[in-house]
């Protein structure tokens, strides 16, 4: 590289420019959620918790909080669950229509999220279902669905077929396979998969606005309709919340993830 | 292995059932329901008539937002490539320790709520935002002058919730390139230039392309960027489609919009597949 030192120059100045592109709105965010003032965006006038302690003393936003939490979180566990057993279907298993089924199953990344918000609102209100929080959780499914998949199904070609059916010979049943052999080999996997489900739920806004209701708001639904006013220093406080959770949980459990592949054979 | 026909099926059930129940179904409503009619005082009535189409096409104003949407996602198209291709190849040749740091910097944006980087650009680019308020402190301007609400700063937010995906796809497929290949250039004699300009480039083609198609579908598909930081001129199809569905409740014309759009996408899905193969776009997504 140090041939054509000039041009690599450039290109990590250039580099770095994106990087500043990328994170200067997120940085904003932080930095104004600390600014007291109550109109208008800057000049920073100190730095106070102020925004913050009105947040806590919100009861919509904790409820808002809480709706996230509780969605991300059975989301991840539903989407990851049925996405194992497809992974395990697709790459254990041959059986005819594998390609066609293995690309409908991840056609919901291809499909505008407006449609599936759309869509999936028309269908329930064919069905006469008022919106609920089951309909939230079963359109979150639908959305994180194909990324579990797609994460389970990389890491499962990976693990070799010997194992499962060496376990075999050795008397295990199907079950215990899986719970012994297979499923401590796809930790780092299902985990992934998890992780990212709760992520797009938890940030998720396009398909959900559709699907909300007052009643049922998330926390990015909630920064939607305080936005109809005007940006103020408590939605950045909000928004800064959602960066920090967003961001600390991934990182979190890339760092527990490394500590539990020392255990791998 | 005859008598394990069934466990594959029996595996999938779950989630084949989810998808069909909750999205092939769906999508054939939208599209029997774009033909229904609506009548005046709001009821849906079943029917099959092309009316909600031949609104849609009756004048320039429904087709010219159909055309900007278009226009849009090819100009986010071209800027992620322009702003994501250098820094996709500065990961792919960086030999710093740092290098996974680097990359899941660049990831990071990816994690954060769409909303929120959405609307921060009110942050920066408002009356009272950060380049105002620089611009007034070092004595340029005087009083600050607007930049929100029209199609640049729908651009910047469009950019801002896409580059990290035409990075992924374009370093993925640089990753994939061996690197005997570009040695083997240089021994014949190329420069670096050359070298990238023969060998790098060209075979990175692939992850270029997969992103532009995953750019181009997520930005027809989304109206949060020309809702937030938009005029009144600056909206896409998905508005349109929000408008309508929320808004007015018409569902009968809301439909047809949608099958508009996907029919839009499907035929670029299906030109993309039938001449590059569609299976690039999900490695991006398997390889973290």
């Amino acid at each position: 590289m140090k041939s054509f030192s000039l041009g690599w120059h450039l290109i990590r100045i250039y580099t770095f420019l994106i990087y500043v592109f990328m994170f200067a709105p997120i940085v904003v965010v932080i930095v104004l959620a600390f600014n007291p003032k109550q109109f208008g965006i800057f000049p920073m006038e100190g730095v106070s918790l102020r925004w913050f302690i009105k947040l806590a003393q919100n009861e919509s936003i904790i409820d808002a909080f809480q709706n996230s939490l509780i969605l991300g979180s059975l989301t991840a566990v539903v989407s990851t669950a049925i996405g194992i057993l497809a992974a395990m279907a697709f790459i254990r298993f041959d059986f005819p229509g594998k390609n066609t089924l293995n690309t409908l199953l991840l056609a919901p990344i291809m499909i505008p999220e407006v449609v599936l918000g759309v869509s999936l609102l028309l269908f329930l209100r064919w069905l006469q279902q008022p919106k609920s929080f089951a309909l939230l959780l079963i359109g979150h499914v639908v959305l994180t669905l194909p990324y579990v998949l797609l994460i389970v199904q990389a890491r499962l070609v990976g693990i070799k077929k010997e194992y499962e059916e060496a376990a075999k010979t050795l008397g295990a049943n199907a079950f215990q396979t899986f719970r012994d052999v297979t499923f401590p080999l796809l930790l780092p996997a299902i985990m992934a998969g998890a992780l990212f489900s709760f992520t797009i739920s938890f940030d998720d806004i396009t398909a959900t606005l559709f699907w909300a209701t007052a009643q049922n708001q998330t926390v990015p639904v909630k920064i939607f309709s305080m936005l109809r006013n005007s940006i103020s220093p408590e939605i950045n406080a909000l928004g800064a919340v959602m960066i920090v959770l967003t961001i600390a949980t991934p990182l979190l459990a890339g760092y527990l993830s490394r500590k539990f592949s020392k255990f791998k054979p | 292995m005859k008598s394990e026909k069934w466990k594959p099926w029996a595996l999938l059930a779950p989630s084949l059932s989810a998808v069909v129940l909750l999205l092939v179904i769906p999508v054939c409503f939208v599209i029997v329901y774009s033909f229904w009619l609506r009548a005046p005082s709001g009821a849906d009535i079943p029917a099959f008539q092309l009316g909600n189409y031949a609104k849609f096409f009756e004048d320039f104003f429904y087709p010219g937002i159909l055309i900007r949407t278009i226009r849009i996602a090819f100009e986010t198209v071209i800027l992620c490539v322009v702003m994501g291709y250098i820094p996709a190849y500065f990961f792919y040749r960086s030999e710093s320790r740092y290098k996974q740091i680097f990359l899941l910097l660049i990831m990071l944006p990816f994690w954060v709520s769409f909303i929120i980087r959405t609307m921060s650009w009110i942050n920066i680019m408002g009356d009272s935002g950060l380049i105002n308020h620089v611009l007034i402190k070092i004595g340029l301007i005087e009083t600050p002058f607007s930049m929100l609400y029209n199609e640049f700063t729908v651009l910047m937010g469009l950019l801002m919730y896409l580059l990290p995906f035409m990075v992924l796809n374009i370093y993925v497929s640089l990753e994939g390139i061996d690197k005997s290949l570009l040695e083997a250039a240089r021994c014949m004699g190329c420069t670096e230039w050359q070298a990238f300009r023969e060998v790098t480039l060209p075979l990175s083609l692939p992850g270029v392309s997969a992103g532009c198609l995953l750019v181009f579908v997520l930005t027809a598909g989304t109206y949060l960027p020309p809702m937030i930081l938009g005029g009144p001129g600056n909206d896409m199809i998905a508005n349109l489609i929000f408008k309508r569905v929320i808004g007015t409740l018409d569902w009968p014309f809301g439909s047809a919009i949608s099958v508009i759009l996907l029919s839009l996408l499907f035929v670029i899905v299906w030109t993309y597949n039938r001449y590059l193969g569609i299976n690039q776009i999900f490695k991006s997504f398997q390889g973290n």
